[in-house]
């Protein structure tokens, strides 16, 4: 298993989906069984393969970079492949192969229009090699290009199989489709972002010592010989890059669109990893390269934050359309793993990541669930919904478990990240205004009851009373085989990590505390 | 310094190769003063080899290769010579702009 | 109320003995240590019904009955045992560690837990009993039971927790549950809306629970019960962070409490939560949810007793308590739907019990939580018997039922007398030692700041909600089942499950009170202070016998008028029954307009107006400015574009243009001729060598 360790395994899990995509694309059009089986065992291997990495992970060594490699890759700019694993990215780096592995296991009969299996696949594969990889990588150029790599899967994704309804732009009066629109301003919104990251990235590597590695830039004190007045900027392009991802108000309108347009994998995917895409890079790349910088923007990040929890709530309670509804509350659930970020503790930090994993498998659970039951009704209008809680109980039923996950019950993933960044906020780090962040605690707070108000109003509309007349003599076929399948797991994960939340801060707070260690002393 | 005249013997044998390679129209003369030239070049090199003491005698060996390559060149060259009189009736390397194509 | 709050140090009012020093408490042996099993069993079973219930010979009900059981046998005996020898048993298992803080789940058994284990598994018991013939024939039948058994089990995870995060997920499960059970009947919108309408009110309260849990648990650094109440004991000096911060805390905590435990102004959710099936109401609104605010309370009692921690935040107890306990006891008395009456009354004995709280009396007020939940569960059994009879909630449906349903009516009887505080009845012991604690409250408080006068207005208020309690009372029993029967079904005795367990309630109505005769025992007194904290008490050792009077006889009196006023025949119960007091019967009947404004005031503005700004916003805003921005590079890309096709693309030809001529001269030189060829070559040479000599 030596070589397993040193670094193959990791790069296996990495590239395993991409290989996959090759393979798959080399398959004859026709052949669409043989299609799936490739992607799903490509994907499952992947899988596999992060657990089995998870198993050798040393997690008395959690905070130490563990599994990876670092060869020789651009030597001209000095950029290396260097990958590696701690006890952040480790569980999010299992989140993003499993997610994937559930994706194509959903996909097996629920293909959106226009059909066509094989390039689905392909980018499905595509995208876990990016998701993946951003997880793992710790060279920053190597970073970049898998952070930019899902994007244009995702954009395909989107544009070909997404929304094909009318939409008619305010104020300026186009009318175009959504999926269109949605795929356009997803790709251009997210680059606009990635342009202002790489050149923190190149101000970095000039100024910080002419090197890409993450870790050395850390070590180096890059934010030192940067000086301070160009560190604000740095800060700010690479926030920028982040926050645009996350997404934080008021870089957020791509995402109900995105998610509305996107076909069902490619919302669960973009919810549940690409999402993370961003926070994760505050936590690896902002706060150990730029510490002193990441404590004076915490205030505003802070601030964003707790503006998107609110925000974001009260504009779910407006939305008609469930799965709107459902996109919308990904950005109040993301404000929380931001204000977790933004007070600076381990406590915080840990929460954001247990936060994300959370909210990886909670919305993707719902989105799961939103597409299913658009495909069976052929509308997202909660108005023309009602009683589905008759039509398909076990839908209704597993459609109230997750509401109640997402609107953080304690005893449920959802409450561990919602709670524990609340509690960071009560103390947060050495010189950050507390004044500011216990207010900021109590407006979150009242965040969690908003979040209740329109989930449970949600299912009152949808779920419960009478079916409506327009649905009389429709026949609903319940569950089917492979939607139990990518569900049930999700499901166990989500109690699982509710009732036993070890399965995620047992790797993550060694790797959180020496991560606040040597980023702010002490 | 006898490496000097060695070099002055050469560099006008030289000189005289090239004017013989510019100037002259017949075809036969203009190898005569290649080979003009390559025995310039091999003077130099028996020079520089004795000069230079050199035990693995590299220059005179390689005026040997010279001569040998000169030997095939000349054969090969007088044969071309001879195949472009015969359907051109003419030696003259200034009616010859067959290499413009 | 300012001044109070300023003059903090006069509320300390109870000092007397009470409790044990932790020397003499034992750990409780096997019974203690597997007490993990009371709050997992009925987590598990109900996961176990749902999966499995329907293939059960009684759907579910068999496991759920089984459940509850043993929930009450383990209760008994636990209880037992620390009457015979005091048990404090603390367990925890770390399930994370985050920071340096762990969270940890695990059990405690002391005082406080087991009376509640042995509430909730009686009463429990027989709610579950009688739940069996009030639910057959319902079409989720097994799925009740299952939401039924979690309720349950989210309340034994509550009272179990000895920290503050197991605590919150006790909580939460018993919130979410009680709004499966209050929306039981989804199909009709009234219900679910009413679920959700406990939900959110209750998850507005839990703002409170939750920042007071975090500030409390970061001050000491620990979410353990048994940290921060030993950093309580340890005293201000000792803690100078919990004692900073220990008034916001501690209000904050009881912000949470009012919510669970409905006080005003967040009691609007309890009436409404009728819209459930009878027996969720008889046990959610007697043993369990109503009762985790006081419990929380009495859990950290030390912390609002302790002089130097929250002590201040007393004052706004005993006045919530008062408010409540009045307030909501004038709009029982406008109710016609039985199940309402029972409902506001049940606010009304919570208030009481907050109200004790706040006075300091710790006993008194978790003694009246205990007898008002076997009372009160048997209150609601009986009117669910009678909706179950008649198909009608209405008491105007009702009347004269004492002779078709005689087991109903004797043990109704009993449960009002005991709710009125009719002597010898268990609603007599504790509600008597709420007022003497509260006369005992006022000669603590400092007459200079306006605190005594604070504590006898709350205390003149709990005598009149005496006499309010024993009116409305009457009231519902006369209407019930004296006179004569005025609806249109055909009234009849309920099966034998679901009046056995009224009788099974309505002995400890009756007997249980004796617990704590002042001056003759104090068995619950020594129950609930045997904690591994000292829990200091004011325990009267004998009757007040002023307030006793009082108390009476505002309960007598009470009862007497009610019985006169909504006397036995048929035209005195119609034409009383329409009276209108102007101006106060509509303000009652309107509940002081209090639900009006939370739907007129704040929910219908955030979810109408507020939330279309805010998408307004987003979609004619913040996207203004994207599409704005998209669509402006589009067009600066058309300026492009026509540069490109006009200007750049001429550059390129041009570029071309050059190049083609200069290949048109270079080729001049290309003439083929070998001499030519030769000169360039040499020429190239003797330049190149010449560069080289010069430069070097």
């Amino acid at each position: 298993m030596e070589w397993f360790e040193s670094g193959w395994g990791l790069s296996l899990v990495v590239f395993l989906p991409l290989i996959g995509a090759l393979v798959v694309l080399a398959i004859p059009k026709a052949e669409e069984e043989t299609q799936k089986w490739t992607a799903l065992l490509f994907a499952g291997a992947s899988f596999v393969l992060s657990v089995l990495l998870a198993l050798r992970f040393d997690f008395g060594e959690a905070g130490t970079l563990q599994l990876g490699t670092n060869v020789d890759w651009i030597t001209a700019i000095n950029s290396n492949f260097h990958i590696g694993i701690d006890g952040i990215s480790l569980p999010l780096v299992v989140l993003s192969t499993f997610i994937t592995f559930l994706s194509i296991i959903y996909s097996w009969e629920h293909w959106p229009e226009p059909h066509n299996p094989k390039a689905f696949l392909v980018l499905i594969l595509i995208l876990a090699t990016g998701m993946a990889g951003t997880f793992v990588a710790l060279d920053l150029i190597l970073f970049f290009v898998f952070f930019e790599v899902v994007l244009l899967p995702m954009y395909f994704m989107i544009g070909i199989w997404g929304d094909r309804n009318e939409v008619t732009l305010p104020v300026f009066n186009i009318t175009t489709q959504m999926r269109l629109y949605a795929a356009i301003k997803f790709f251009l919104f997210t680059l606009f972002g990635s342009a202002f990251m790489l050149l923190g990235f190149l101000v970095l590597y000039f100024k910080g010592g002419r090197t890409f590695d993450m870790l050395e830039l850390a070590a180096n004190g890059a934010e030192g010989m940067l000086g301070s007045g160009l560190a604000v900027w740095v800060f700010a392009a690479l926030a920028l890059g982040f926050a645009v991802k996350v997404p934080m108000f008021p870089f957020h309108t791509w995402l109900p669109d995105a998610h509305t347009a996107a076909p069902t994998v490619g919302s669960v995917l973009l919810a549940a990893i690409m999402l993370k895409l961003g926070t994760y890079a505050f936590v690896r790349i902002a706060i150990p390269i730029l510490p002193e910088q990441s404590q004076n923007w915490a205030p505003v990040i802070a601030i964003l934050a707790v503006i998107g929890i609110i925000y974001a709530s009260l504009a779910c309670l407006a939305q008609t359309d469930m799965k709107r509804l459902i996109a919308f509350s990904s950005v109040g659930h993301m404000g929380f793993v931001m204000l977790g970020i933004a007070t600076m503790t381990p406590i915080g930090i840990n929460a954001a990541i247990i936060g994300m994993v959370a909210h990886g498998v909670i919305t993707g659970l719902l989105f799961f669930l939103a597409g299913s039951m658009s495909h069976r009704y052929h509308t997202r209008e909660m108005a023309r919904l009602g009683g589905n809680q008759k039509l398909m109980p076990i839908m209704g039923a597993i459609l109230g478990f997750t509401a109640m996950a997402s609107l953080g019950l304690p005893g449920l993933a959802g409450f561990w990240g919602e709670f524990m960044a609340l509690l960071a906020a009560f103390s947060p780090a050495a010189g950050l205004s507390t004044t500011l962040f216990r207010t900021l605690m109590v407006i979150g707070a009242v965040g969690t009851v908003l979040a209740a108000g329109y989930l449970l109003w949600m299912l009152q509309k949808v779920n419960f009373g009478d079916p409506k007349d327009e649905w009389a003599g429709h026949e609903f076929h319940d569950v089917d085989i492979f939607e139990k399948m990518a569900w049930v797991p999700l499901i166990i994960a989500i109690i699982a990590i509710g009732v036993f939340p070890r399965i995620v801060f047992g790797a993550t707070n060694d790797a959180v505390i020496k991560l606040v260690t040597s980023a702010f002393g002490g | 310094m006898i490496l000097g005249q060695f070099i002055i013997l050469g560099a006008a044998l030289f000189s005289l190769g090239v004017y013989g390679v510019l100037t002259r129209r017949n075809a036969v003369l203009v190898l005569l003063s290649v080979e003009l030239m390559l025995a310039a070049v091999n003077i130099n090199f028996v020079a520089f080899d004795t000069y230079a003491r050199d035990v693995t005698a590299g220059g005179q060996i390689f005026s040997l290769f010279v001569i040998a390559v000169g030997a095939a060149e000349v054969g090969i060259g007088l044969a071309i010579v001879l195949l472009i009189f015969r359907n051109r009736e003419s030696a003259n390397v200034d009616e010859l702009d067959l290499m413009k194509l | 109320m300012l001044q109070l709050l300023t003059n903090a140090n006069t509320l300390i009012l109870a000092t007397e003995e009470g409790g044990h020093a932790a020397e003499a408490l034992s750990d409780g042996g096997l019974l203690a240590s597997m007490a993990w099993l009371i709050p997992v069993v009925p987590m598990v079973a109900a996961f176990a019904i749902v999966f499995y219930g329907k293939r059960m010979p009684y759907k579910g009900w068999d496991i759920a009955i089984a459940v509850m059981g043993f929930e009450a046998l383990y209760g008994t005996a636990l209880l037992l045992a620390h009457i015979a020898s005091p048990i404090a048993h603390d367990f925890q298992v770390e399930i994370a560690r985050i920071g340096s803080m762990p969270i940890e789940w695990g059990w405690t058994v002391d005082g406080l837990s087991i009376m509640m284990y042995f509430l909730v598994g009686v009463v429990g018991f027989f709610v579950f009993l009688y739940a069996k013939g009030y639910m057959e024939g319902d079409i989720r039948f097994t799925w009740f039971f299952a939401s039924f058994t979690l309720f349950a089990g989210g309340m034994l995870v509550l009272v179990s927790a000895p920290n503050m995060i197991q605590l919150i997920v006790g909580w939460e499960l018993v919130g979410v549950s009680s709004w499966l059970l209050i929306g039981h009947y989804w199909e009709d919108h009234y219900a679910s809306s009413s679920a959700i309408k406990a939900m959110l009110v209750n998850k507005a309260a839990d703002v409170g629970l939750f920042v007071g849990a975090i500030i409390v648990s970061m001050s000491v650094g620990s979410f353990r019960f048994s940290d921060i109440l030993h950093a309580v004991e340890g005293g201000a000096a000792e803690a100078p962070l919990l004692a900073q911060f220990a008034f916001w805390g501690g209000l904050a905590l009881f912000i949470g409490a009012m919510g669970k435990s409905a006080q005003f102004p967040f009691h609007v959710w309890l009436p409404d939560a009728m819209a459930g099936p009878t027996p969720v109401s008889a046990l959610m609104h007697a043993a369990t949810m109503v009762t985790a605010g006081v419990y929380l309370v009495g859990r950290m009692f030390p912390l609002y007793l302790t002089d130097g921690f929250a002590t201040e935040v007393r004052a706004v107890i005993i006045i919530i308590g008062g408010l409540t306990l009045f307030l909501t006891g004038l709009i029982a008395l406008v109710q016609d739907d039985i199940k309402k009456v029972l409902a506001y009354s049940t606010l009304s004995q919570l208030g009481y019990m907050t109200a004790a709280m706040g006075a300091g009396a710790y006993t008194a007020g978790l003694f009246h939580l205990f007898t008002h939940a076997f009372f009160k569960a048997l209150l609601f059994l009986g009117a669910g018997s009678v909706i179950h009879s008649v198909h009608s909630n209405n008491m105007s449906d009702m009347g004269g039922l004492r002779k078709t349903m005689p087991w109903t009516y004797r043990t109704f009887l009993v449960g009002s007398l005991a709710l009125a505080g009719i002597p010898l009845f268990a609603g007599f012991f504790s509600k008597d030692e709420i007022l003497a604690s509260l006369n005992y409250a006022i000669g603590k408080f400092s007459t200079a700041d306006g605190g005594s006068s604070v504590a006898t207005i709350v205390l003149i208020l709990a005598i009149s909600g005496a006499f309010i309690t024993a009116f409305y009372m009457a009231r519902t029993v006369m209407l019930t089942f004296h006179g004569e029967y005025k609806g249109q079904a055909h009234p009849h005795e309920s099966p034998k499950i679901m009046w056995v367990p009224l009788v099974g309630l309505a002995v400890p109505s009756a007997v249980i009170g004796f617990m704590n005769w002042p001056g003759l025992t104090s068995t619950f007194t020594d129950v609930v202070g045997g904690r591994a904290v000292r829990v200091l008490d004011h325990h009267a050792t004998e009757f007040d016998y002023l307030m006793l009077s009082f108390g009476l006889t505002a309960a007598v009196a009470g009862g007497l008028i009610g019985m006169r006023i909504w006397g036995p025949d048929k035209e005195t119960q119609a034409a009383r029954d329409t009276f209108r007091i102007p101006l106060l019967y509509p303000l009652l009947e309107n509940k002081y307009y209090i639900d009006d404004l939370y739907m007129d005031g704040v929910i219908r503005p955030i979810r109408g107006p507020v939330a279309r700004a805010i998408n307004w916003t987003n979609g004619y805003v913040i996207d203004f400015v994207v599409n704005g921005a998209g669509l402006l590079a589009r067009s600066v890309g058309k300026v492009v574009y026509w540069f490109d096709q006009r200007g750049v693309d001429g550059a390129i030809h041009a570029s071309g243009a050059v190049t083609g001529a200069g290949g048109g001269m270079l080729r001049l030189l290309q003439t083929g001729k070998v001499q030519q060829y030769a000169i360039l070559i040499f020429a190239a040479t003797v330049i190149l060598v010449a560069g080289l000599v010069i430069w070097f």
